[in-house]
C-alpha cells in the first residue's frame, strides 16, 4: 500500500471534514437564537437579577425538553451577572439524575421527580440534606398531524389511545368523522410516530392516555415506548420532522415543534368546548396539579384526566434538582441566583415567548420560598 | 500486504547463529538504553494487557448484574423497558435487525465495490481512474451523522418509487411487501449502509487488484485470452482472499454503525417479516437512542447488548479468518 500518499489524501480529507462539521455545527447549535432575542427586549430587567456573590462557572445536565429554556434563562442572566458562567447540557434526564447523584453538578434538569432510590443516592451527595424537585419550566406537547386539507381537527383521548395503538388506521374512520362532522377527511392510511429513543414526552403523553382512555391503553407507561405498531423517530425534532415530511402522519412533541405544514391538534378532554394546545391552557392545567413532594420536595402530580375549562391536559413539567442542604459552598451562590431568577416572575415571563409554560403563582410562589432556604 | 513479495524468490534464510546473537542481545540487554527500551516496550504491552482485562471485566460484571435482574428472557425477549420493576428487556430484535441490515448492505455494496475496483484498475483511462479514487475516499471521509441526515431527507423520501415497484411485482414474497408506510425500513438502512462501506470495500480491493502480477495478465493474454478472461482466469482469483478482507473491513462498520441507522429507521421492538415495512432495530442505535434517558440500570442492559455485538462482531471476523486461511491455497496469491 502506498501509505505516504494515502496519509497526505486523508490528511486534506480530514481537514476537509473538520472544516464541513465546524460550519455546520456553527448552523446547527443557535436555534434558540431567534426567540430568545425577543424574550430579551420584552422582560431584560437587568437590575431584577439579584447576583449577590454569585461566582464561577455552574455545571448542570439533564433534561433536553427544557433545555431551550435554560439557554433562554442563561442568556438573561449572565448579562446581569457577568461573574458566572453556566453549562447546561441536555444529555437528558436520565443523564441529568446521574451526574447529580455523582456529585458532577451544581443542579440537574429533570422531566420527572427523583425516584426514592435516586433521593437516597443524593443523600450522600448533600451533606446532611437530600435533593429535591422545584418545579421550574412547564410546557404543552401538541400531537401535530399533518393531513393535507385538513385545517382543523379534533381528537379525544379515546381515539388518540386507539390511533396510536393501531386499532384506528385511516384518516375517514367513522370515530374521528364523529368528532369533526365539518372537515373533509381524506381515505388516508394514519402514520402514527413516537419517539424511539426514552424521553419525559413519551412519559407524560401515556400518562395522559393512562388517565383519560385507560381501557384502549392498556400499558403501564414509562419512557420508553410500549404499544407495538406505528413509526418512531429519535428526539422531538425527528418526530417533528417526519411528520412534516409525511402525509397522513400525527405525532407528539413540545409546542415549539408545530410549524408551516404541521397543525396542532385541539383536544376534546370533556369540558364545554375543545381546547387548543396553548402555553395559557397549559398553565391552566398545571394549576390542577397537587403537590405530592414531602418537606422541601415540590414535586407536583398532574391531573391528566382535567376536564376543567380551557385547561389543556397533555403537559409536561420540568424540574430542577438541587440539595436542600448541603450544596457545594463553591456553587451554592450562583446556584441559588440563578434558581431565584428562574423562579421570579421575570424568569417566569421569559417562558411564554418561547412556547413554554410558566409554573402557576401559588406553586411558583412555594418554589420561591424553597429557594431561599437552600444551604 | 505482503503479496507483492509472494512471486519473488524467498530470501536465503539468515544463518541461524547471527539470529541467535541478536535474540540473546535483546534478551540479556547490557548496556543501560538498552535495557530501558526493553523496560519502557514491555511494560507497554503489559499495561495494554491489563487496560484490556480491566475493560472486559468492567463490561462483563455490569452486564451480569443487568442480566440477572431481567424478568424476561435476555435473548429472547421482543421488549426493551429497564425503567419498569422488574426490568425486562431481551437482544432478539437488535440481534436480528444487526444481522439483517448488514447482509442486505453487503448483498449491494460487495458486488459494486468489486466493478469499480476492476473498473479503476483494468479499463478506467489512468486520470480518470485517479479522479474516481479520489472521489471514493472522499465518501470514506463523511461523518456517518452527515448520511444520517442525508438519509432522513432525501434517501427515505426519495425510496417510495422503488418500495411500490417491489410491492407490485415481489410483494407474493412476503419479504418485499409493503403497506405504504414511510419508507423507514431495514432495506432503506441496508440501502445506506451499503452506501457507507463502499469506498472502504472499493479501496482495498483496487489496492489488491492493482498487485496481481503483470506476468500472470500477460500470460493470460498471450494464450489469446479477451480482458474479460484475463479478469475471471488471472485477476479474480488472485484477489478473492483480499476482496473477502475488504468485505469484512466493510461489514465490520456495518455492524456497528450508530448514527446513521438511529437516523434513518423506524425503530420497534418488533420482527416485521417484510424489510419494507418499518421496524426492527439495531444494537448500536438503540445504545445511541436508550442511553441519554437510561438509568443505571438501562446502561447496565445496554452494556450487556453491546458485549452481545462485541461477540457477534467477533463471530464474523472469526469466520471470514477461517474462509480466508482455506481459500489461500488455492487463490492466486500463492501461486
Amino acid at each position: 500500500m502506498k501509505l505516504q500518499r494515502m496519509n497526505r489524501r486523508a490528511l486534506s480529507l480530514g481537514a476537509l471534514a473538520v472544516s464541513g462539521a465546524l460550519a455546520l455545527t456553527a448552523c446547527g447549535s443557535d436555534d434558540t437564537g431567534g426567540s430568545s432575542d425577543s424574550s430579551a427586549s420584552s422582560s431584560a430587567n437587568a437590575s431584577a437579577i439579584k447576583c449577590d456573590d454569585a461566582k464561577g462557572q455552574l455545571l448542570a445536565d439533564g433534561s433536553s425538553a427544557q433545555k431551550n429554556a435554560i439557554d433562554a434563562w442563561v442568556k438573561q442572566f449572565t448579562q446581569a451577572c457577568s461573574g458566572v458562567q453556566i453549562n447546561y447540557k441536555g444529555g437528558g434526564s436520565g443523564a441529568g439524575v446521574t451526574a447529580f447523584t455523582q456529585g458532577q453538578v451544581a443542579f440537574a434538569g429533570s422531566d420527572s421527580a427523583l425516584k426514592p432510590e435516586e433521593v437516597t443516592a443524593s443523600k450522600s451527595v448533600c451533606s446532611g440534606g437530600q435533593g429535591i424537585d422545584l418545579p421550574m419550566v412547564g410546557g404543552p406537547i401538541a400531537l401535530g398531524y399533518n393531513v393535507a386539507g385538513v385545517d382543523n381537527l379534533v381528537l379525544d383521548a379515546k381515539t388518540l389511545a386507539l390511533i396510536f395503538n393501531d386499532k384506528i388506521t385511516n384518516w375517514n374512520d367513522k370515530a374521528i368523522k364523529a368528532l369533526n362532522p365539518d372537515a373533509k377527511l381524506p381515505d388516508l392510511k394514519i402514520q402514527a410516530f413516537h419517539r424511539s429513543d426514552e424521553s419525559g414526552t413519551t412519559d407524560n403523553f401515556t400518562k395522559y392516555l393512562i388517565a383519560s382512555a385507560k381501557s384502549d391503553w392498556p400499558y403501564e407507561g414509562g419512557k420508553a415506548w410500549q404499544a407495538k405498531g406505528g413509526q418512531s423517530a429519535a428526539g422531538s425534532s425527528g418526530v417533528a420532522q417526519q411528520v412534516k415530511q409525511t402525509n397522513g402522519a400525527i405525532g407528539y412533541f413540545e409546542l415549539s415543534y408545530v410549524g408551516d405544514a404541521v397543525k396542532p391538534v385541539t383536544i376534546d378532554t370533556g369540558a364545554s368546548a375543545p381546547v387548543e394546545a396553548t402555553v395559557e391552557n397549559a398553565t391552566k392545567a398545571i394549576a390542577d396539579a397537587k403537590v405530592v413532594g414531602t418537606g422541601k420536595d415540590l414535586s407536583l402530580e398532574l391531573n391528566y384526566a382535567t376536564k376543567a375549562e380551557g385547561a389543556y391536559p397533555i403537559t409536561l413539567v420540568t424540574y430542577e434538582i438541587v440539595c436542600d442542604k448541603g450544596n457545594k459552598a463553591a456553587t451554592l451562590p450562583a446556584t441559588k441566583a440563578f434558581l431565584r431568577y428562574l423562579a421570579s416572575e421575570d424568569g417566569q415571563n421569559v417562558l411564554t415567548s418561547i412556547k413554554y409554560a410558566p409554573i402557576p403563582a401559588d406553586i411558583i410562589a412555594k418554589v420561591r420560598t424553597t429557594v431561599e432556604g437552600l444551604s | 500486504m505482503d503479496i507483492t513479495t509472494q512471486h519473488v524468490e524467498a530470501p536465503p534464510p539468515a544463518p541461524r547463529p547471527k539470529q541467535a546473537e541478536q535474540k540473546r542481545a535483546a534478551r540479556g540487554a547490557t548496556r543501560p538504553g538498552d535495557r530501558i527500551f526493553l523496560g519502557l516496550s514491555r511494560g507497554s504491552g503489559i499495561f495494554l494487557l491489563v487496560i484490556m482485562a480491566a475493560i472486559a471485566v468492567f463490561l462483563t460484571y455490569r452486564a451480569s448484574l443487568a442480566i440477572s435482574k431481567d424478568d424476561g428472557n435476555f435473548l429472547t425477549t421482543f421488549e426493551w423497558n429497564t425503567n419498569l420493576n422488574p426490568p425486562v428487556f431481551g437482544i432478539a430484535v437488535l440481534a436480528f435487525g444487526t444481522v439483517v441490515s448488514s447482509i442486505i448492505a453487503m448483498v449491494i455494496a460487495v458486488p459494486i465495490a468489486v466493478a469499480i475496483a476492476l473498473f479503476l484498475t483494468h479499463y478506467a483511462p489512468r486520470k480518470l481512474s485517479g479522479l474516481i479514487a479520489y472521489v471514493i475516499d472522499l465518501l470514506a471521509a463523511v461523518p456517518s451523522i452527515v448520511y444520517g441526515l442525508w438519509g432522513a431527507l432525501i434517501l427515505v423520501p426519495h425510496m417510495t418509487g422503488l418500495f411500490g415497484w417491489l410491492d407490485e411485482y415481489l410483494g407474493w414474497t412476503g419479504i418485499f411487501s409493503w403497506d405504504g408506510g414511510a419508507p423507514r425500513s431495514m432495506l432503506t438502512v441496508g440501502i445506506l449502509l451499503a452506501i457507507m462501506i463502499l469506498p472502504i470495500i472499493t479501496n482495498v480491493s483496487r489496492e489488491v487488484f492493482r498487485q496481481v502480477p503483470q506476468m500472470h495478465e500477460e500470460a493470460a493474454l498471450a494464450l489469446g485470452a479477451t480482458r474479460w478472461e484475463v479478469i475471471r482466469i488471472a485477476v479474480i482469483p488472485f484477489g478473492r482472499s483480499g476482496v473477502i478482507s475488504a468485505s469484512m473491513l466493510g461489514l465490520g462498520r456495518a455492524l456497528g454503525e450508530t448514527m446513521a441507522v438511529a437516523t434513518v429507521l423506524s425503530p420497534t421492538f418488533d420482527i416485521q417479516a417484510s424489510l419494507l415495512d418499518p421496524g426492527g432495530g439495531t444494537f448500536a442505535q438503540n445504545i445511541a437512542s436508550k442511553f441519554g434517558e437510561a438509568t443505571t440500570q438501562g446502561r447496565d442492559a445496554l452494556i450487556a447488548s453491546g458485549l452481545v455485538l462485541f461477540v457477534i462482531t467477533l463471530l464474523v471476523n472469526g469466520a471470514a479468518r477461517a474462509i480466508i486461511a482455506r481459500r489461500k491455497e488455492y487463490s492466486g496469491a500463492n501461486a
